[in-house]
């Protein structure tokens, strides 16, 4: 399968600081990847060196083909980048924001173009309205209808769906999945759990370094981690919780409403640190898979353990699991 | 693909853009149209001066002893400097009207004669008075270093001869400016310093603030070129400049009676390229500054010495000659020169030529310094 994406060693520093670290990354054609990781691990930075908008200190790589240093401007003008902050202009409308991208881009027929989007969008009526006054939600949606205008062959999309509504999420991700059976290749960022497990693969970036890249199923895998789960009443849940934190044998204990969810990289000892409590008056257990939310959280919690603040050498791959 | 390089489309795009938030940014666009008003208001009082060792040319049909004295007592009053000791009359015109020299003498041919046979012969003193404030105190002292220069030479056997009154019968043309009135000066040089002001500042706030506000990131994501963007920016201000002089022009008129004796179409192009100087050196500001707050800052550092040095506030000759030098390189210095030689000596296009060429050069370089200094991505 042809890559869309393919990088290597790709690294950034501000200053001295070290903000993406050798990271690899290849993004088969027709894929949707999801791109995780804590705030501040370098996500939209990668994003960025994806599309030249900043010159990588290190490494090489092709986006659908062209050199990411030295062709910018070939990337550039199949690339659609929807940027984190919105950016479209506020003193403009909704209507003129998109007619002046889609004649930036040399695209036919303007007028007609911006009215099917907007009329598909829902947005037409309030087309004269300025983007400043859409509300949050409204604002992502117009900024990515603006950056598909010219039919990009790979999106970057930087978390587009941040204050959007659950059924506009849905749709959004249904119009992906079909954008993608059409050839499109679609990076984003997210830290919504249930987009990531829409997503065909994911890459898990912590402190710059790549800590994991696969199915969501291989990552959870490899995150290595056993959890168990104890549901019942909310004061035997949170007795349990008290107890169980900080235990040896237990690294994780995160409360899930009326269940309780505990896991370690240790099965057995695990096992053995819970058996006093297998009989616990209303607690039922349960031999739960991790979640991929429990696998993120256990991989992060290694690479802190590891690492300190995130400046080591660490190679990105699961071994950190 | 011709794309690549240049697309009209794009710039189009960009400049209807700039157009449209310009219109909703109503209180900039009043500003705009207001600071030409509130300047001629402003700079109706002009800052005196004086200035020393102003060119001057001599027209002698004498060269005799006592002309010679004038031209010696005049050097060494030190308002004067001989620049041309002997040209012809057409010579003399020339320089004067392109602006070489500040004042032509003329000695009638047998002035020494009549000189020392009392007959008060005629001086014909003729100034260019476009700037009333480099004049004056040259043209007050005239007079006394003229009865010096002739009395210490009248002394001995001649000094019988020695008149009463005046040894000469003095006649001062001020040209250009007869009354020598001071808004002649500072109306037509208002439009440079308005241009420059505005032109400087609008762009360069105007990159700066796409960055500030974030929307630079998506635009450097499309195909749009250094100089498209340029272009794309700087159009509209050239039209926002084109209406400022016109209220200028017609306040000159109105309100101040100024005549414009030369060609408005020429005065036009003037404009047009000094425009265009000014919005790139706006454009070189808004690629350096990271906020609004710096690209102002660096602005007013520039138009400061611009209005100081360009000879708009101090006569141009008054100055050092290091502050002179340095008046040289800024666009403004050339402009006032052009702009007060058309609206007021009805100057055509050989005698404003060379300030035309230098600010044809200034234009160039800071455009092609501009576009190099441009930076395509965010670091
Ligand atoms: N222009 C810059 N100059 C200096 N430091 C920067 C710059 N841009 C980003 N950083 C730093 O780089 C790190 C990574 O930032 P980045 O925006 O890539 O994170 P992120 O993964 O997108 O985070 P979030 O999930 O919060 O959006 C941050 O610590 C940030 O402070
Ligand atoms: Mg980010």
């Amino acid at each position: 399968m042809s890559m869309a994406i393919s990088v290597s060693g790709l690294t950034k520093r501000f200053g001295e600081r070290v903000v993406v670290n050798d990271l690899s990354l290849n993004v088969p054609a027709g894929q949707i990847m999801g791109f995780l990781g804590p705030n501040g691990s370098g996500k939209t930075t990668t994003l960025r060196m994806l599309c030249g908008l900043l010159t990588p200190d290190g490494g090489q790589g092709r986006c659908l083909g062209h050199d990411i240093r030295t062709e910018a401007a070939a990337i550039k003008r199949q690339v659609g980048y929807m940027t984190q902050k919105f950016s479209l202009y506020e003193d403009l409308s909704i209507q003129e924001n998109l007619a002046f991208f889609a004649r930036v881009h040399g695209l036919p027929k303007v007028g007609v173009l911006v009215r099917e989007t907007l009329e598909r969008l829902g947005l037409w009526s309030r087309r004269s309205q300025l983007a400043a006054h859409l509300s949050g939600g409204w604002k992502q949606r117009l900024a990515l209808a603006a950056c598909i205008l010219h039919r990009p062959r790979l999106l970057l999309l930087d978390e587009p769906t941040a204050g959007v509504d659950p059924q506009a999420r849905r749709d959004f991700w249904a119009e992906l999945h079909r954008l993608a059976a059409d050839g499109l290749t679609v990076l984003v960022s997210t830290h919504y759990m249930d987009e990531a497990e829409r997503c065909h693969g994911i890459a898990y970036l912590a402190y710059g370094t790549l800590l994991t890249c696969g199915t969501v199923d291989q990552v959870v895998a490899s995150s290595g981690l056993t959890t168990t789960r104890a549901s019942g009443p909310p004061e035997a849940l949170a007795r349990l919780h008290q107890a169980l934190h900080g235990l040896a044998g237990v690294e994780m204990v995160a409360p899930f409403g009326r269940a309780l969810h505990v896991g370690s990289s240790d099965a057995q000892a695990l096992g053995a640190a819970l058996a006093p409590f297998r009989h616990t008056p209303d607690i039922v257990w349960s031999d739960d898979p991790p979640s991929l939310e429990d696998a993120f959280i256990h991989l992060m919690a290694g690479v802190t353990r590891t690492q300190g603040q995130g400046q080591g050498q660490g190679q990105a791959g699961a071994e950190h699991g | 693909m011709v794309d690549r390089w240049f697309s009209v489309r794009r710039w189009l795009a960009l400049m209807l853009k700039e157009f449209i938030q310009m219109r909703r940014d109503r209180m900039t666009f009043s500003m705009m149209i207001s600071v030409p008003l509130m300047q001629l208001a402003l700079f109706g009082f002009a800052v005196n001066s004086d200035p020393k060792h102003l060119p001057t040319a001599i027209i002698d049909a004498d060269h005799g002893p006592f002309s010679r004295a004038v031209i010696s007592a005049l050097e060494v009053s030190g308002y004067y400097r001989i620049e041309a000791p002997n040209v012809s009359e057409q010579e003399a015109d020339r320089l004067l009207s392109a602006g070489s020299v500040q004042f032509i003498i003329s000695f009638p041919p047998d002035f020494s004669r009549r000189v020392a046979r009392g007959e008060r012969p005629p001086l014909l003193v003729e100034a260019d008075a476009t700037d009333p404030a480099a004049t004056s105190n040259a043209l007050g002292s005239l007079s006394a270093i003229i009865a010096a220069a002739l009395d210490r030479d009248l002394r001995g056997p001649l000094a019988v001869l020695k008149p009463a009154d005046q040894p000469v019968s003095l006649t001062l043309h001020r040209r250009y400016n007869p009354e020598g009135v001071t808004q002649y000066n500072v109306v037509p040089g208002l439009i440079g310093v308005v241009l420059s002001s505005t032109m400087v500042i609008m762009t360069a706030m105007a990159v700066t603030r796409e960055r500030e506000r974030g929307t630079m990131e998506a635009l450097l994501v499309t195909p749009i070129r250094p100089l498209e963007m340029m272009l794309g920016k700087i159009t509209p201000y050239i039209l926002i400049g084109l209406v400022q002089i016109a209220i200028i022009l017609l306040a000159a008129r109105l309100l101040f009676t100024i005549p414009l004796r030369g060609d408005l179409l020429l005065l036009m192009v003037c404009c047009l390229v000094f425009i265009g100087t000014n919005l790139a050196i706006g454009f070189i500001f808004s690629i350096m500054a990271r906020t609004q707050l710096q690209a102002m800052q660096m602005a007013s550092s520039f138009l400061m010495p611009s209005i100081l040095l360009s000879g708009f506030m101090f006569p141009y000759r008054g100055m050092p000659g290091w502050a002179q030098g340095l008046g040289e390189v800024l666009p403004l210095t050339h402009f006032l020169r052009i702009v007060r030689g058309i609206v007021l000596k009805g100057n055509g296009l050989p005698d404003i030529s060379h300030d035309l060429l230098a600010l044809g050069v200034l234009w160039l370089g800071i455009a092609l310094l501009s576009l190099r200094l441009y930076r395509k991505t965010l670091d």
